[in-house]
């Protein structure tokens, strides 16, 4: 008879990996992609995939270089790719997506180590880089289904041309019907127009236990708020811009966001409360992003504030002038 | 009342429908003087010597300690030395079977006060039988006010369904023993905590309670890990047993099931602690039960008995699948603790990838904890960050391991850092 195989309790692991969770996201993102070429076409479909296999080559390439173990296989760089698509104008030069897939995979993730260990949000912060940097490309913003009024193909260079109907965002316009926010017959990003599409990858990684309700219901409860206090107009406002896309998609990442239930409440509370002060008084449009990335920096400290207490735990008393 | 965190397991008490069956008579035993915690018994025999089943064969005047009894009737052919699934040796009688299953004379123990009925339960053999197996007698001796006892029916491993059987076709042994429990230390009050899915047996004790208002029957959710001690004095009593207290601490004592059914039987017939009933399971095992084992039969008896190819074990474990402990040999013997064993045909070490922060360790733990800090500070050798942390308090009950995506064996880890900060 064989050795018996000795090992730690527990003798039984649930079913879930890290991939199978990456897999759930991407299933949750499917909505706001259909949302995305219903509205902008076939050109977002292929930005979509340009972000996405870009990312995944990016990864594959980072890690051979690094000499680490493989991680394509746990689907996190293609998840980071369709979120960083979705944060796209249709416009933009395909260049421009590789680019930011570039710096989101190499530059913010595997160079802090890669899964887990990177601080900030990948999309979030290669979004940030693209706007700061390509300003022009990053805004040029036009309506839904333009091929339909404008005299352009779906494949052409559409930022230079000046047939297109330019569409600007609800956020700047602000007069967009409730309805088109919802069904995502508005201009913006690819993926952020749909709050249909986006609300049901949201609620659909709830009911699969990928996320908790805490960060989006504090995040959108925050901006939803401080909107009614300022005498906005609350749907619109929490409807609007990229608001769901980061409250469910890019606010509750396991990563750059608090572990605790406590530290996810503070997280939203001010994600909220920085969207709000820039959509209101900002020069940008829109805050979301930035929002995302400035409570990312917090993230060491809320954690640190917010820890679980041990149940039952004797709290030590510090002793002076010894330090922790 | 706040609810502890915990998770949700498949329960697979394949088990439950069948009575235990009694295990053929095995031609040898090997019984281990050490079976819990506390001081191994010295042998009382010498080989050669005739037994008979019940007979006294180890004792130690250490007060954390029980009297071992032969479990067959027979010639003691061999004492030898025999190491722990701790690394410890300890002395072990081996004993032949004559094949008669002679008794001793056992007679009930003359009961009249709380002395001779804790010197009744330390004749007994008796120790906790849900696990760790702290000498019962010893629990009982309290010198503080206690006002509650709550008895572990919670079986919250899977598999298991041992205490179930005990409950279902002995219910009267165990309300007979938790009433002289009550009668002899004093105890005016008692909890009897029964996971929803047992719902028959609830019904039962219901029943059986329905004109005894000091005894309570209560049906707590089914969720992991509800009866470890801590998580089952906070769910019957709504008491916080803190940071190195014991339940007594908070004047409540917790025995299992099995326990007090024992006691009462050993009130009744005189016979001490020699078999126990045990859940044989696993994904090797052709015809999963609950047999009655002396203490002592090697555990591939109980596989083979249950229609198991013993040369197709690959892991066989003792106790539960979320706590049991790996055994290294199927020649290993029953030991009054034991109440399920697990063997497993196949088995795939998991994958381990890293950390993705996800929190689900942090949401599993019934303490409170942060295994995925934990496991940083131990990474670190950081003891002052563990100690922080509260490291001492993980009670190993493996939620945090079992529910990681990652597959990172945060259980394991919190046990290596409570040696490094000791």
């Amino acid at each position: 008879m064989d050795k018996l195989i000795i090992s730690p309790s527990p003798h039984r692991n649930s079913e879930m990996t890290t991939r199978k969770i990456m897999s759930l996201v991407l299933a949750s993102l499917a909505p706001a992609v259909v949302a995305a070429i219903v509205f902008f076409g076939a050109r977002a479909l292929a930005l979509i995939v340009i972000c996405t296999a870009s990312a995944v080559v990016c990864e594959y390439f980072c890690r051979r270089i690094m000499k680490r173990e493989q991680t394509i296989g746990d689907l996190s760089a293609a998840v980071t790719g369709v979120i960083l698509a979705l944060n796209l104008p249709v416009t933009v030069p395909f260049w421009i997506a590789g680019l930011g897939s570039f710096i989101a995979i190499v530059i913010v993730k595997q160079l802090f180590g890669g899964l887990g260990q990177n601080f900030a949000n990948p999309a979030v912060t290669a979004r940030i880089v693209l706007m700061v940097s390509f300003a022009g490309y990053m805004t040029n913003w036009v309506s839904p289904q333009f091929w339909q009024t404008g005299n352009v193909s779906w494949f052409g260079a559409l930022y230079k041309s000046t047939d297109i109907v330019t569409g600007a965002t609800p956020l700047v316009s602000g007069n967009a019907s409730l309805t088109s926010l919802l069904l995502g017959n508005t201009g913006g990003c690819i993926g952020e127009t749909s709050a249909l599409a986006l609300l049901i990858g949201g609620i659909y990684l709830m009911v699969k236990k990928v996320i908790t309700p805490t960060t989006p219901l504090a995040y959108i409860g925050t901006v939803a708020l401080l909107t009614l206090i300022s005498g906005g107009d609350v749907p619109y406002q929490i409807m609007s811009g990229g608001l769901f896309l980061g409250a469910f998609f890019m606010a509750t990442d396991y990563a750059t966001t608090p572990v605790t239930e406590k530290g996810k409440i503070v997280f939203g509370i001010g994600c909220g409360i920085i969207t709000f002060v820039i959509r209101k008084f900002g020069s940008y449009p829109e805050g979301v992003s930035f929002s995302i990335l400035l409570m990312n920096i917090l993230t060491p400290y809320i954690d640190r504030l917010t820890e679980s207490i041990p149940l039952g735990s004797v709290r030590e008393k510090k002793e002076a002038g010894k330090n922790a | 009342m706040y609810k502890l965190k915990s998770i949700t397991l498949d329960h697979k008490k394949n088990t439950a429908g069948t009575e235990a069956q009694k295990l053929p008579l095995p031609s040898k035993v090997l019984i281990p003087m050490s079976m819990h915690i506390g001081v191994p018994c010295e042998p009382t025999v010498k080989k050669g010597d005739h037994v008979f089943t019940g007979q006294k064969i180890g004792d130690s005047d250490a007060p954390l300690s029980v009297p071992i009894h032969a479990s067959i009737s027979g010639t003691v052919s061999d004492i030898k030395d025999y190491r722990l699934l701790n690394g410890k040796v300890c002395k072990a009688v081996e004993i032949e079977s004559d094949g008669k299953e002679e008794t001793a004379e056992c007679t009930p123990p003359e009961i009249t006060d709380k002395a001779s009925f804790l010197k009744a339960v330390r004749e007994s053999g008796v120790c906790g039988l849900g696990g760790a197996g702290f000498p019962t007698h010893v629990k009982l001796d309290f010198k503080k006010e206690i006002d509650t006892l709550v008895i572990n029916a919670a079986e919250c491993e899977p598999y298991i369904t041992s205490d179930y059987r005990q409950m279902v076709e002995k219910p009267e042994d165990v309300l007979g023993g938790v009433k002289l429990v009550m009668k002899y230390t004093g105890i005016p009050k008692t909890v009897i905590a029964i996971e929803t899915n047992k719902p028959d047996v609830i019904e039962d004790f219901l029943k059986l309670t329905s004109d005894i208002p000091e005894i309570e029957v209560l049906s707590l959710p089914s969720t992991y890990p509800q009866g470890a001690e801590k998580v089952l004095v906070y769910s019957a009593t709504g008491r916080i047993v803190g940071e190195g207290e014991i339940p007594a601490d908070k004047k409540v004592i917790v025995m299992n099931v099995s326990t007090v059914a024992f006691i009462y039987r050993y009130t009744q017939n005189g016979i001490p602690l020699i078999s126990r009933r045990i859940t044989v399971e696993g994904t090797a095992v052709k015809k999963p039960l609950n047999v009655f084992a002396p203490v002592g039969t090697q555990v591939s008896e109980l596989l083979k008995f249950t229609g198991t190819d013993v040369n197709t074990v690959k892991k066989l474990v003792a106790g539960g699948p979320m706590m049991g402990s790996c055994l290294l040999s199927t020649d290993t013997p029953v030991v009054k603790t034991s109440n399920s064993f697990l063997a497993d045909s196949e088995y795939t070490e998991p994958v381990t990838t890293a950390c993705i922060r996800c929190g689900r360790c942090v949401r599993a733990c019934a303490m409170e904890l942060m295994p995925l800090r934990l496991e940083k500070a131990y990474r670190d050798k950081n003891k002052n960050e563990l100690k922080r942390l509260k490291v001492g308090l993980c009670m190993n009950c493996g939620a945090c391991t079992y529910v990681c995506p990652a597959n990172r064996k945060l259980a394991e880890t919190n046990q290596l850092a409570k040696l490094l900060i000791r």
